[in-house]
């Protein structure tokens, strides 16, 4: 029997920092035969891109292989120099990456970047090389490719240019292709659409792929074998439904039900990892501080919940008993008029009317059209869409970091004036908190957390003296489950999940009734994902909390939200109750969207 | 307890990056000790130097360009000889970069307050407060540092009494270079608030219905302060130069008190005469301090600016 494309024993790699020898990966077993895909799965920091890195010979400076062997058709790879490499890269082996924005040289036409590719690897002369580069962009699916292949790569929309991208690296007929998350930046149709064409291409070629991803649902519709790694370890590696379907390490199966469903709507998710306190201890360790034993005095998960709850029990603060009896219509049944009520909201960026005799007048850009959207009390309203739908238009509408061109929002039955001409201590801004996508930029990196938390608790006056505060905020850290002694630390000492964590409790902070959310889980690994929504739902359950979560993921909406709706180019396509949006969607856009995110169903 | 104070001091050394780098940069460490020693010269003038510049009675003529003490001419009192006016050449460099420490600092601090605080605002508000800051700005920079010195200088004149103008000579240098300088800085700042103001933390501080002064002085300032540090150390080495520059030309302070800009521009009228010393020596210290502050400033900013690493 020949040797298999592509033969990894024993791998180890190491890097080294200013922190010491680190070990990236330790004793990975890879195989991979020509015409399969081959799937490397794991949350960040598992190791998979360093795989990648290490078969193309493309380790950055401090890494290195310190053990095994990397065989390409049985020929060894990792005692070749410089020169060599040069030849084989690109040659027979290939890569796609991650972001077809930055991958492709925007000042240069595609037909150029592919020919320069073709000739260099070929003795082939400039017309023989336009010709199969336009015979590989028609392959690989851009149509009319003689005319566009002497377009700039900003002419092509996002799922158009990872096809230019590879066709680049299928420009030299590799025989393996490293795939390092091709449709990470992708919308979920263009996603499949691509991953249809790296079957179709496996399959027409019999080439070998590598595709390195953290998404189960795109490892479970495309890859023939799977390799699970954690912590830089081979986890379980087989075949793919084999490994996933039926999970023998422990890791495997908590990773499988931290993975949110489209089938089923559970409870909460089960039997998946709990690792924030394990996590925290590690890194106490590594800064030598003396850990969980830290506990400000008084303070418990108790203290917070009956602090929340206090707010909770009936409107007797001031304020917002003022603003039942301003209300018009006061009168009506609390339990149909909805918390927050979005009617014919339209925004629109850019628009000017021009100056002199209408010079410089444009239109603008419309981020949202007339959309119309209510949320009852005490439920969960998730919007879904594609990018650009308008979704975080909509957050940023309601918070008031947006004004709407036309129409008109109402909370709690009050108006909720633009945010323009919002007052700044117009009670809304307390009442609506909100929840960014990303944990690293949403905290103030200069601050500590106990800083960060105790904001809020100034800002609205919630607590009297410093040693309430203090108890306060420490009490919020452990309702979200985190040791009282990340109060002395900074932000960037805690892992995505964990900032996460802080960053709920700092809008809990705020006593909100309306907590928005937007994309809180799409920057966090599948097990955190799972703790997170977890941990949300637990907090809507005890205090009533009212959410409006925005998602571009239809499977966590699923588990999440209570009413789902749909937006497509700033217009809401669809407005219905969970379990009937997908059981049966009514707008064929929601069903297109449906059929085309990737699901776990051919397990 | 001292093992422990060692073994945290050892921790923070590989945590902290900035002391990291810092401790493996040759180059960087070796330009610290001098802009350090330079400091400690300056602050330490009086007692570190055998004569004081400013007595009039301590100076003889008599002793007027005598060369450096290890020449034919030359007098053991004085190390690297006299200047015209007798006075004694190492002394007058310690009070030299005194002043010009001094004149630098100062200035330096001067354009840092006012161009960082209308960077803020103007990166904040945008509009047409963005537009009217950013304007003056490149009026200002059409300007060279002589003519603002010039304008300043001659304003000062206007207005005060003559006795009182000799005093203020330090001040009027002091304006007029950190009047050149802000530009920087308000750039800089106005840049970096851009960037900083569409982070999620700044929009969170935002929705909270935070006073916007709260909001740049407590999370925007403290957040842009790395870029700011860098152009600081850089435009220290341009602010010393400047008025060395304007002293040279006899814009800055009076030729009767030693800065190293007055004594360079003293010994350059004796050069072809033969008295080299009294430029070399004051030349020799201003390139010094001002190679070491640079690449102090070129070290900062490469370990503030991720892409140039």
């Amino acid at each position: 029997m020949s040797a298999p494309l592509l033969d990894v024993r024993g791998l180890t790699v190491n890097f080294t920092t200013r922190f010491g020898e680190f070990t990236a990966v330790q004793d990975i077993d890879l195989v991979v035969a020509a015409g399969s895909i081959h799937g490397l799965v794991g949350e960040s920091g598992a190791g998979k891109s360093t795989i990648g890195a290490a078969v193309m010979g493309l380790l950055p400076g401090a890494g290195r292989i310190a053990e095994g062997t990397v065989r390409l058709v049985g020929e060894p790879l990792e005692a070749l120099d410089d020169d060599a490499w040069h030849r084989l890269r690109g040659n027979r082996i290939s890569m796609i990456f991650q972001d077809p924005q930055t991958s492709l040289n925007p000042l240069i036409r595609i037909g150029d970047q592919l020919i320069e590719t073709i000739r260099q690897h070929g003795d082939v002369d400039e017309t023989e090389a336009r010709r199969r580069a336009i015979a590989l962009l028609d392959e690989t699916g851009i149509a009319d490719a003689a005319a566009r292949i002497d377009d700039y790569p900003h002419q092509f929309s996002g799922g158009m240019r990872q096809r230019v991208v590879i066709a680049l690296a299928l420009c030299t007929d590799p025989e393996l292709i490293i795939a390092d998350e091709p449709t990470t930046a992708l919308d979920v149709a263009v996603q499949q659409q691509i991953l249809d064409l790296l079957k179709r291409l496996v399959a027409d070629r019999q080439i070998g792929v590598v595709l390195i991803t953290h998404d189960i649902g795109v490892i479970v519709e495309t890859s023939d074998r799977v390799t699970v790694l954690r912590h830089g370890q081979v986890i379980e590696s087989g075949p793919t439904r084999q490994v996933l379907g039926q999970p023998q390490a422990d890791y495997t199966r908590a990773l499988m039900a931290a993975v949110p469903r489209m089938e089923t709507r559970l409870a909460r998710f089960r039997g998946i990892l709990d690792d924030v306190s394990a996590d925290l201890a590690g890194a106490d360790a590594r800064h030598g501080s003396s850990g969980h034993s830290f506990r400000v005095p008084g303070a418990s998960a108790e203290h917070a919940s009956d602090w929340l709850l206090g707010a909770r029990k009936a409107a007797t603060s001031p304020d917002t008993k003022a603003q039942i009896e301003a209300r018009p219509g006061s009168d009506a049944d609390p339990s149909t008029s909805p918390l927050l009520a979005i009617d014919e909201v339209s925004v629109t960026f850019g628009a000017s009317r021009g100056g002199w005799f209408g010079i410089g007048q444009r239109d603008g850009v419309t981020a949202l059209q007339g959309v119309t959207l209510s949320l009852m009390a005490g439920t969960t309203l998730g919007v879904v869409g594609e990018s650009g739908s308008g979704k975080s238009t909509l957050a940023k509408v309601v918070t008031g970091l947006v004004d709407p061109s036309a129409g008109t929002l109402r909370f709690d039955g009050a108006d909720l004036p633009p945010g323009s001409v919002r007052a700044r201590d117009h009670a809304s801004r307390r009442r609506i908190q909100l929840i960014f996508q990303d944990p690293y930029a949403s905290l103030d990196s200069r601050f500590t957390v106990e800083r960060i938390l105790a904001e809020p608790v100034r800002h609205y006056g919630h607590a009297g003296d410093k040693a309430d505060v203090r108890r306060l905020v420490a009490s919020m850290l452990e309702l979200v489950e985190m040791p009282q002694s990340a109060l002395r630390k900074y932000p960037h000492q805690f892992s995505g999940g964990q900032r996460q964590r802080v960053a709920v409790a700092r809008a809990l902070l705020a006593r909100p009734e309306l907590l928005i959310a937007d994309e809180p889980t799409s920057a966090l690994d599948v097990s955190v994902q799972a703790q997170i929504l977890n941990l949300l739902r637990d907090l809507q359950a005890s205090f009533g909390l009212s959410m409006l979560f925005i998602s571009h993921n239809l499977a966590v909406v699923r588990q999440i939200a209570d009413t789902v709706a749909v937006l497509k180019g700033g217009e809401l396509v669809e407005f219905a109750p969970n379990e009937r949006f997908f059981t049966a969607a009514q707008a064929p856009y929601s069903r297109y969207l449906l059929s085309e995110t990737p699901s776990l169903d051919g397990l | 307890m001292l093992s422990d104070a060692r073994a945290r001091w050892q921790r923070y050394r590989v945590d902290n990056e900035l002391l990291y780098l810092f401790l493996h940069s040759p180059v960087a460490i070796v330009s610290a000790m001098v802009a350090s020693l330079a400091v400690a010269a300056a602050l330490l003038a009086p007692v570190l130097s055998p004569f004081d510049p400013y007595d009039i009675g301590g100076i003889d003529l008599l002793d007027s360009l005598l060369p450096p003490a290890w020449q034919a001419m030359g007098d053991a009192r004085f190390l690297i000889g006299t200047d015209d006016q007798g006075r004694d050449l190492y002394s007058a460099i310690l009070y030299g970069l005194r002043l010009s420490l001094l004149v630098g600092v100062l200035s330096v601090a001067f354009a840092s307050l006012l161009g960082v605080t209308l960077g803020l605002v103007a990166g904040w508000f945008g509009g047409w407060v963005d537009a009217l800051v950013m304007r003056i700005a490149d009026v200002q920079l059409a300007l060279p540092a002589i003519l603002t010195a010039l304008l300043v200088d001659g304003i000062a004149r206007g207005i005060l009494p003559d006795e009182t103008h000799e005093q203020l000579m330090l001040v009027v240098l002091t304006v007029a270079i950190g009047l050149s300088l802000w530009v920087d800085f308000a750039r800089t700042a106005r840049a970096s608030t851009l960037v900083e103001k569409k982070k999620e933390y700044v929009q969170a501080a935002i929705i909270m219905g935070m006073h916007p002064l709260k909001i740049l002085l407590r999370h925007v300032l403290p957040n842009i302060l790395g870029p700011i540090l860098v152009i600081l150390t850089i435009d220290l080495a341009v602010a010393i130069l400047l008025e060395a520059t304007l002293s040279f030309l006899g814009v800055g302070v009076p030729p009767n008190q030693p800065s190293l800009g007055t004594l360079i521009e003293i010994g350059t009228g004796y050069l072809f005469s033969g008295e080299w010393w009294i430029v070399l020596f004051p030349a020799l210290a201003l390139v010094t301090l001002i190679v070491s502050v640079n690449v102090l400033g070129d070290f900062l900013r490469d370990v503030f600016d991720p892409r140039l690493r």
